[in-house]
This record gives C-alpha cells, sequence and structure tokens, in this order.
C-alpha cells in the first residue's frame, strides 16, 4: 500500500479532529468485472439468491431492534432486496454468462437508473440501491456485510459514500469524523455531518490507501486529512481544537467581520418550531422563512387567512425586535399544489414556479399577505416579505406594490434568475431589499438541475460566474444603500460566507447549525482582507480554483498576522 | 378482474406507502399488477417497480388481480389505495 501523508477534498464546516482511521469494511471490494463464470448461469443464480436472502434477513432483523422511522427504511430496503423483479433482472444478466457478483450489481443498476430517470425525489433510493447491491457482493464473496466492525474506541469512518441507512444504523457517538471518497457538499453523508456538527471532509479522493488504524488530522476547515501526523502537527492540531472550544464556549455575539463591519447572521426556517433552536444557536433574526409548509399539508386547497396567521405569529413571537424575512409561498411543478398547479410541465424549474404562480391566483397572494400584515401587527418582529423567482423590473414592481399596500412595510425579492442579478441596479431601485438565494442562483446559471446527480459537478456556488452575479448584486446594494442578503447553502460554508462578505453581501442566512462556525471564520478577517479574498476566488476559472484561490488567499493573511503558526502546516 | 381507483396517500406511492402496498399485496398471494389506465402495468409485489411508477397523489390506477377469490383482493387493495397513509402516520 502507497503511504499518503496529505489528502484533499472539501471540507464541511470548520472542525478538526485527530483520530484513528477505521474503514466500512463492505466496500472494501473492486467492482466486479465481466470475467465469465466458471460455474454456469444455474449454480450462479443460487448463490444470487443466497447472497439476497441472507441480506434482506439481516435487515429484517436489525429492523426488529430500531425505532419505528428507521424500521420503515429498514423494512422497505429488505423488500427491495426480495423484489420478484430484481431477481428477474439477475437471471437475466446472467444468460449472458457473467458472475452472480455482476449480475446483482448490475441489476440494482438498472433499477438506480430507472429511479435516477424517474426524477428528484429518488436521490435517496439510488443510494439505497447501491449500498444494498454492495452488501449482496459482500454476501457473496463471504466479507462481512456489515457497516464497520466496531473496534471499541472511537474513530474516523473513511467510506467510498454513506447511504442514509447506513448512518441510520451507525452508532454516532463512535464517529470522530466522516471522510468519504466520493459525494460532494449535498451529498447525505455532507447534510448529516452538518446537521449533527460531525467533522467531516468529502470527495477525497486516495483516502481508502489509508491503513485502518492510521492516526490523521481531520481538518474540515482546509479540507485536507493529514495522516501520520508529527508532534509538532499534533500539538498545532491540539491547540486549534482548544481554541474552537473556547469560542463556542464564549456567548454568541453578533455577526460581524475583524474590523467591525456587521454581517447579520440569520437563520433559516421551514417550520415555526424551529424558532426557539434558531434563537439559541445564537440567529440574529430569520433570513428565510419558507412558508410551503402551510399549503402542503393539504394540497388540494389553501390554508385559511386565519390559520396563516397563527403560524406566523409564532415565529415573529420568538425574535420580538428582530428581522424576520418571510418568503412568499415557492410552489410550481416541481412542488405541485393542487390549487395553485399548473398542470403538466416539460422542465418545472422554468415553469410557471414562485412568483409566477401567484399571479396566476391572486387570491393566494392576497390572503398570504393579509395572513403577514395582520400577524406583524400582534408582534415586534420587523417583518420583511419577499417573492420568489423574479425574473423582471416589472415583476419587482407588481410585487413591491403588492406588499406595501398590505401594510408591509419592507418589500423585496429573490435573485434566483441570473436576470434579476444582471440588472440588480433597476431592481433595487424598485424594491427595498435582495436576497440571493444561491442554490437556484447557481442552478439556473449552469443550466444544472439542483436535482439531478449526473450534473452536480457544475451546481457549486464557487463556481466564477455564479460570484460574478453576487458581486454584481452587492455592487448595486452598495450604491443604493440597500441591504443584500443570501441565503442558500453557499451562505453556511465558512470560507464562502467572507467571500460573500467581500462581494458587499450584508446578511448571511443559513441552517441554525451552521452559525457557529461563519460566525469564527468571519470574524478572523477585516473586509479588507474580505474583499481580496473574493478578488482571488473571481480571478479563477473553475469553481475548485475559486475555492483553492481563497483559501490560498485567506492562509497567506492568517499566517502574515500569527508567524509560525499556519506556516508550520505546509512545510513537508 | 380489474378495477381502476385513484391514489389517496399524500406523497403518493413512495417511501412508506408503497412498502406496505407490496407488503399487502405479497401477503395476498395474488398475481397482481398495477398501472395508469392505457399504460404499462408492473408487477405489484415490485416495490422497486412501483416507485420507480411515480404514482401520486391523485393518480388513476388501475388493478389487476388474478386468481380465485380476486374480487376480495381487489377490494382490500383499493381500500388500501383510497386510504391517505402518510396522513396516518401523523
Amino acid at each position: 500500500m502507497i503511504e499518503v501523508r496529505e489528502l484533499r477534498g472539501v471540507g464541511v464546516g470548520t472542525g478538526i479532529v485527530v483520530g484513528p482511521v477505521l474503514h466500512v469494511s463492505r466496500q472494501a471490494a473492486a467492482a466486479p468485472t465481466d470475467a465469465p463464470s466458471a460455474i454456469g448461469a444455474e449454480a450462479e443464480l443460487a448463490r444470487a439468491r443466497g447472497a439476497l436472502a441472507a441480506v434482506s434477513g439481516q435487515l429484517r432483523e436489525r429492523a426488529a431492534g430500531a425505532d419505528e422511522a428507521t424500521r420503515d427504511v429498514l423494512e422497505a430496503q429488505a423488500l427491495m432486496t426480495d423484489d420478484p423483479e430484481l431477481l428477474a433482472a439477475v437471471e437475466r444478466h446472467l444468460e449472458s454468462g457473467v458472475t452472480a457478483e455482476k449480475a446483482v450489481t448490475d441489476a440494482f443498476g438498472e433499477f438506480s437508473a430507472l429511479l435516477a430517470d424517474a426524477g428528484e425525489y429518488f436521490a435517496e433510493r439510488v443510494a439505497d440501491l447501491r449500498d444494498l447491491a454492495d452488501r449482496a457482493v459482500a454476501a457473496l464473496q463471504g466479507r462481512s456485510t456489515e457497516l464497520v466492525a466496531d473496534p471499541g474506541h472511537p474513530y474516523v469512518l473513511v467510506a467510498r459514500d454513506l447511504a442514509p441507512a447506513d448512518t441510520a444504523v451507525l452508532d454516532l457517538d463512535r464517529v470522530l469524523a466522516f471522510v468519504t471518497s466520493e459525494g460532494g457538499p449535498t451529498s447525505h453523508t455532507a447534510i448529516l455531518a452538518r446537521q449533527r456538527g460531525i467533522v467531516a471532509i468529502v470527495g477525497a479522493a486516495g483516502v481508502e490507501s489509508l491503513r485502518d488504524g492510521t492516526q490523521v488530522i481531520v481538518d474540515a476547515e482546509r479540507g485536507r486529512v493529514f495522516a501520520d501526523p508529527d508532534a509538532a502537527e499534533l500539538a498545532d492540531a491540539e491547540a486549534r481544537i482548544a481554541a474552537r472550544e473556547a469560542a463556542a464556549a464564549a456567548p454568541a455575539g453578533p455577526g460581524a467581520l475583524a474590523d467591525g463591519t456587521a454581517v447579520k447572521l440569520l437563520a433559516n426556517l421551514g417550520k415555526p418550531g424551529e424558532a426557539a433552536e434558531a434563537v439559541r444557536l445564537g440567529a440574529e433574526g430569520v433570513g428565510l422563512f419558507r412558508t410551503e409548509f402551510l399549503f402542503l399539508d393539504d394540497d388540494a386547497t389553501a390554508p385559511t387567512v386565519e390559520a396563516q396567521q397563527a403560524s406566523y405569529r409564532e415565529v415573529l413571537a420568538a425574535f420580538a425586535g428582530k428581522r424576520v424575512v418571510v418568503r412568499l409561498l415557492d410552489a410550481g411543478a416541481d412542488k405541485p399544489l393542487a390549487f395553485l398547479s399548473p398542470g403538466e410541465e416539460e422542465n418545472p424549474a422554468l415553469g410557471r414556479r414562485g412568483l409566477r404562480a401567484l399571479r396566476a391566483s391572486e387570491s393566494v397572494l392576497r390572503d398570504q399577505l393579509a395572513a403577514l400584515a395582520a400577524a406583524q401587527a400582534e408582534t415586534e418582529a420587523e417583518l420583511w416579505v419577499m417573492a420568489p423567482m423574479v425574473a423582471t423590473v416589472e415583476e419587482t414592481v407588481f410585487v413591491t406594490r403588492a406588499i406595501h399596500e398590505a401594510g408591509i412595510r419592507t418589500a423585496g425579492v429573490m435573485v434566483e434568475i441570473p436576470s434579476v442579478a444582471l440588472i440588480a441596479d433597476r431592481v433595487l431601485a424598485r424594491t427595498d431589499f435582495a436576497s440571493i438565494g444561491t442554490n437556484d442562483l447557481t442552478q439556473y446559471t449552469m443550466a444544472a438541475d439542483r436535482q439531478l446527480g449526473s450534473v452536480a459537478a457544475l451546481q457549486d456556488p464557487w463556481h466564477p460566474a455564479v460570484l460574478r452575479l453576487v458581486e454584481e448584486v452587492g455592487a448595486a446594494g452598495a450604491a443604493s444603500g440597500k441591504p443584500v442578503g443570501v441565503c442558500g447553502e453557499a451562505a453556511a460554508d465558512p470560507l464562502l460566507a467572507v467571500v460573500l462578505a467581500g462581494l458587499g453581501v450584508t446578511s448571511l442566512s443559513m441552517s441554525p447549525t451552521a452559525l457557529a462556525d461563519v460566525r469564527v471564520s468571519l470574524a478572523r478577517y477585516t473586509l479588507d482582507d474580505a474583499r481580496a479574498i473574493a478578488e482571488a476566488a473571481l480571478a479563477a476559472d473553475e469553481a475548485a480554483d475559486a475555492r483553492e484561490a481563497a483559501r490560498a488567499a485567506a492562509d497567506t493573511i492568517t499566517a502574515g498576522r500569527q508567524p509560525g503558526d499556519r506556516a508550520r502546516r505546509h512545510t513537508p | 378482474m380489474e378495477r381502476t381507483v385513484t391514489i389517496a396517500s399524500g406523497h403518493g406511492l413512495h417511501a412508506r406507502p408503497a412498502k406496505l402496498f407490496t407488503q399487502a399485496v405479497a401477503a395476498s398471494g395474488h398475481q397482481v399488477t398495477i398501472g395508469r389506465p392505457g399504460g404499462k402495468p408492473v408487477n405489484a409485489a415490485s416495490i422497486l417497480g412501483i416507485i420507480a411508477a411515480g404514482f401520486e397523489n391523485g393518480d388513476e390506477v388501475v388493478l389487476d388481480v388474478q386468481g380465485d377469490d380476486a374480487e376480495r383482493v381487489l377490494d382490500e387493495l383499493s381500500e388500501f389505495l383510497t386510504t391517505d397513509h402518510d396522513e396516518a402516520d401523523g
């Protein structure tokens, strides 16, 4: 095995941890080849049947001892493994004379492809199927089908990628960090790590070559894994771990850069019940309150003004004296609601969604605004309301007037479509604020479906084209003196948050668990630093280069301030 | 024996409802297919086939049951499809 000292990947958050490597056992084998079977199709079929039955038996056994939600997942997986059509596909593949390993892998692959074609909702199912195929192949080869053999101590879990069913049965208290060789910032592993505050690096190619038990430093902030660190590197890591713990224990102040420039740190919320947790984690308000939940419970009719008002009141009451930005209903063919449905559309992402759908059913818009205005009157929060999927100045004027006429003082638009980013000066002249939805802005800028794994590599908010659009909006905000926020995964990336501040963004809204890391990151750089880091990112050709360039610029700045700290890390 | 029913589960025939439905089909011991009117039917005992077909809330589907006692099985499975299992899940 080749000795690797340093591996690169995409870090999730800014955590750092030291511990021994433990590989996911059943992913160790190479992909089966189409070498001919030595024992014939009939014997291979018997092997395949036995392996599938063993896997489904294990899943059922584990389901019996699991909590209800996990039990449903595991029972569904057992049924998939027992699926009669899957077995028929295995038989069909065996006809060409391949091994059971190959036929099982291809049969699962066939259904994965079907599900991937069926679209957005099935990404998790596709991951499930790959996981089941891995288990079945492991069973065929007599290897353990368990995810890990518990070593009895905490470990750094190394895997190709992790499926929801893996993590559902994993003892997360044992896991110091996740390091995966595949997967990106929106993979299940990354999302789970973010939710649970676990250190993670995804897409770290080559990590498979590290032996079990190897001591590693997992440095999510730099996206680096250091194997077999020396005493000085370990001491440095321990010092940073201690500093992070101290920072986390200190009371959370308002978000600001090192020179005091305020960058409001807000929470993304999807339900009123999430407000208390956001306050606890130091949110200075709400930067994105999604209102779809009110409408998805009953998709035949819109909720009454009174029912809406009660939900809005609950959120506003938790943020007395603070800003709460509410997004108007964002429905479309991808989130269909019978009363707003545009019918079948070939390209729902480019169809009648967001504000377009609301204008087609103006009573829904008027009711929502009336409910928001009434809730505002009952509480002390500072209510801002914004419209999703705005493409033109005319739409900006329309919705800003509608919001103001309802008695709500502050109206804004979301910047998700490149058109409004490109004429942000004219848009901001006609409304009170802009909020950049980086997930959709990236999707539309790169013409890459957010839900499609095959184009996920293009779905990166670090792409200089996306950053340039953000720069355009930031500049328009600075020129007009109007606030420009970002809501979306980009705001939760501690380094990208600094870049966004450098581009003129004045507030960042994210899932509350990301607030602490972003707060610490912002406090390290002045506005001039942030601008220099943003410049470096903008000058890159590719998303990955932009991330690297920003990292290098940031490291140069901090190394200049603390000689001997970061510098040592770069000497081999 | 065939019957056309409308799917009532709030999130369609995915995840949990798909699991419960295929379990009910398997328990019936009958040969059952499900498909859109005029479309290609899939084996109703295949959870993978059903999930991939993407039956949504409000979709009309044709259930076909073969064998003795088909009417009783049709009644049971129709009842299942016209009940909102996501709702019942809380």
